[in-house]
């Protein structure tokens, strides 16, 4: 439809719009810009990680003002790290509230993304025409775990010292290289004050400038085709006789309102950590953190924070005896590409799968949970193309199905509270079963998704007026 | 044991634990079985301590008195305990024991190098101790009120004395001449079809000048400025997250009304 500037505003608003896009950035992002009326609950989460974006920026800022990234020991035998923390937490006034915004933050931030993520699991928000969001939405979601990592450090705590101990001594498993590139990434041969300052200079400049950028890059993917919906059906093919939407809504008002409802209640749950559990349990602010960090005193249980705790179990659950489990995989895999393909495929694949059976057990152990942990992140990024379902939305999707998705679930739970434990023979077993599942719900879904009956999709959403 | 202790206090602590053994004998006792990990059970430490202002100015006397010598409480300034209802005059007068002025960090003058030789380890930081003491076994107050009720006599010891709550730990008892000497003893119980030792009850072996109960009463008031120090603001944190709440439940309440008023539009 032709868009002629036909009327043009007058006044300050004018005098800008004729230099800058504004009125039509408005329109085309805010008040024009359609939107499905069938959002449910879970489409709260992305705006809600918008906000906990904002605002672990801004209480940042604060907190940078009065932190020192130093290692050495002050008068009192304290890091001084430690010691600006807590003159935020004490001298500096409303600055424990700050402190406790930021902490709490980083955890409501892998709640609200986690959440976020499920949404798109569910709804199919990440096939055609939108894989590109989904693709921005995995490289924010591992941005997202490095600025958490580098963050964690930066209390100087024995939690924070051991905790990027261990994990920066997993880089060392790689082949060859691993030794020299975990120095590399220290910046010393142990973790200490050069560690300490870089790990500031990433969690301060570095990762967020990229998250910013990441999730402009998101949103205007976003905006371009336009969000699915938990039907999983395609608004922008019925529009009416203006080229709007049948079931689209305007975003603003109606989900710039509504969008502050979620806000309301995110903060009311928020708040009420912050004020009166900011602590968690031990789980937002670790208990051993409120020691200085001691690199001759290890903690009896070193675990990372409780988002990165499922991942933590499957790297613990690779073993020597689970490389065997892996090798069957690809002994099975490889079976696969020899008698279900043809040409290059058939041989390429078999052959593939053969080198990394041998491969399996040619390198440590210690090195296969590096990569399982990652890439059970990695793995992520190929949903679009694993997914070949003729349906977007679970709603459509056969009951089984559903009750697999559930089991995904349970099974993540699992595995995180399996990460927080001290590693037990039973829970290992249960770690490694669940590592397989992980695992064979993604790289079978081309297999499981063709299976089944499907429920035909809908040509309207469904809506109740309220 | 090193010789260069130069306090008496210290000396006199550890002649009031029973005869000391060369340090080359072990435990006689045996281990007291505690569950993995190292989770003893803990008393609770009265919260009520916490909101009376008497309590917490008692706490923070024992603590100069006591405690003063070997830790610090590096993290808190001397003019800080004003929130605790004390002036200026009274603090210089009666709670600065060394030579700090009055906006100096509350500091041990124990050299800590030479504490680590005396003792095996630096008596640490106070600070945050009622934080970083936190489990699921209870609070770090609770670990604290337990842990300075928990001592008992032990010859094998370098110091004389043992505490059931941080097994073999290298602070003597120094309260000992207000709780008294305590002997603990131990029955053999069957675990898992091994013979293990489990601590029964205390004996009091020799007075102290309190009664147990005024002892509890005063190791409460202790904790509750050690919980005080480590987190000065946790008063004022709930008082203000009260109104924060309020606030927000009032906003939900109309952003979910105008919310619904928009909507009534959409059919």
């Amino acid at each position: 439809m032709a868009a002629e500037k036909v009327v043009q505003a007058s006044g300050l608003l004018g005098w800008v719009d004729r230099r800058f896009p504004l009125i039509s950035l408005y329109k085309g992002h805010l008040s024009e810009y359609y939107a499905p009326k069938n959002f449910n609950f879970f489409y709260f989460f992305g705006s809600l990680a918008m906000l906990v974006l904002v605002l672990q920026i801004v209480t940042g800022i604060f907190l940078v003002m009065h932190y020192k990234p130093d290692a050495s020991l002050n008068a009192a035998g304290i890091p001084v790290a430690f010691a600006s923390v807590e003159y935020i937490m004490r001298e500096v006034p409303f600055g424990w509230v700050i402190r406790y915004m930021h902490s709490t933050g980083a955890s409501a931030f892998f709640v609200v993304v986690f959440l976020h993520m499920f949404r798109g699991l569910i709804y199919g928000s990440y096939r055609e025409p939108r894989e590109l969001i989904w693709i921005f939405g995995c490289l924010i979601f591992l941005c997202l775990m490095a600025e958490a990592f580098f963050g964690y450090l930066l209390p100087w705590g024995q939690m924070s010292f051991w905790g990027a101990q261990v994990i920066v001594n997993l880089f060392a498993a790689v082949p060859l290289i691993g030794p020299d590139l975990a120095v590399w990434i220290r910046g010393d041969f142990v973790v200490g004050d050069a560690t300490l300052n870089r790990f500031f200079a990433f969690h301060v400049i570095a990762i967020p400038l990229v998250l910013l950028g990441l999730v402009a890059a998101h949103i205007i993917a976003l905006h371009e085709v336009g969000s699915n919906n938990p039907d999983g059906v395609e608004i922008k093919a019925k529009k009416d006789n203006n080229g709007i939407p049948l079931d689209g809504i305007p975003f603003h008002p109606y989900y710039t309102v509504h969008d502050v409802v979620g806000i309301a209640g995110f903060a009311l749950i928020f708040f009420a950590v912050v004020f009166f559990m900011p602590e968690g349990g031990g789980y937002f602010l670790e208990f051993n953190n409120f020691i200085p960090a001691d690199p001759l005193v290890t903690p009896s249980h070193i675990a990372p924070v409780w988002y990165f705790t499922p991942y933590y179990s499957m790297l613990r659950a690779t073993t020597d005896i689970f490389t065997w489990v892996m090798v069957a995989s690809a002994a099975i895999a490889a079976g696969y590409f020899w008698v279900k393909q043809q040409g290059l495929l058939k041989v390429g694949g078999a052959v593939a799968m053969i080198v990394l059976a041998v491969a399996f057990r040619v390198f440590d152990a210690k090195f296969w949970g590096v990569v399982v942990m990652g890439g059970a992140v990695i793995i992520m990024f190929f949903l679009p193309w694993l997914d070949k379902s003729p349906v977007k939305s679970i709603r459509q999707r056969p009951g089984w199905q559903k009750w697999l998705y559930g089991v995904f679930v349970v099974n993540f739970f699992v595995l995180g509270y399996l990460g927080v434990m001290p590693p037990t023979t039973a829970g290992t077993i249960v770690s490694q079963v669940g590592t397989v599942f992980y695992f064979g719900f993604f790289l079978l879904m081309p297999v499981w998704t063709r299976m089944g009956d499907y429920k035909p999709v809908p040509e309207r959403v469904s809506f109740q007026a309220h | 044991m090193k010789s260069s202790m130069s306090t008496l206090s210290i000396g006199a602590i550890i002649r009031g634990g029973s005869r000391m053994l060369a340090a080359a004998g072990f435990a006689l006792l045996g281990s007291v079985a505690i569950a993995a990990g190292g989770a003893v059970k803990l008393d609770t430490f009265p919260t009520t301590k916490l909101t009376d202002q008497a309590a917490l100015q008692n706490g923070a006397k024992l603590f100069m008195n006591y405690c003063l010598g070997c830790h610090g409480i590096s993290q808190v300034r001397y003019n800080k305990l004003r929130e605790l209802g004390l002036n200026e005059e009274q603090i210089k007068s009666n709670l600065i024991l060394t030579s700090a002025k009055f906006g100096d960090p509350i500091m041990t003058t124990l050299n800590l190098k030479d504490a680590a030789e005396w003792f095996g380890k630096a008596p640490p930081d106070l600070s945050l101790t009622a934080r970083s003491r936190s489990s699921h076994s209870g609070t770090g107050a609770d670990w604290i009120y337990t842990y300075l009720r928990s001592y008992y006599l032990d010859p094998s010891r370098p110091t004389g004395w043992n505490n059931l709550t941080y097994p073999s730990v290298g602070m003597p008892h120094v309260l000992w001449e207000l709780q008294g000497q305590n002997e603990a003893v131990f029955k053999t119980v069957k675990d898992h079809g091994q013979d293990v030792q489990v601590f029964d009850k205390f004996v009091q072996t020799s007075k102290g000048s309190l009664s147990t109960a005024d002892y509890d009463n005063t190791i409460a008031d202790l904790t509750a400025f050690l919980a005080w120090v480590a987190e000065p603001s946790a008063m004022a944190r709930k008082q203000v997250g009260v109104w924060v709440l309020l606030f927000l439940a009032v906003f939900f309440l109309f952003a979910w009304r105008l919310n619904a008023a928009y909507w009534k539009d959409i059919k």
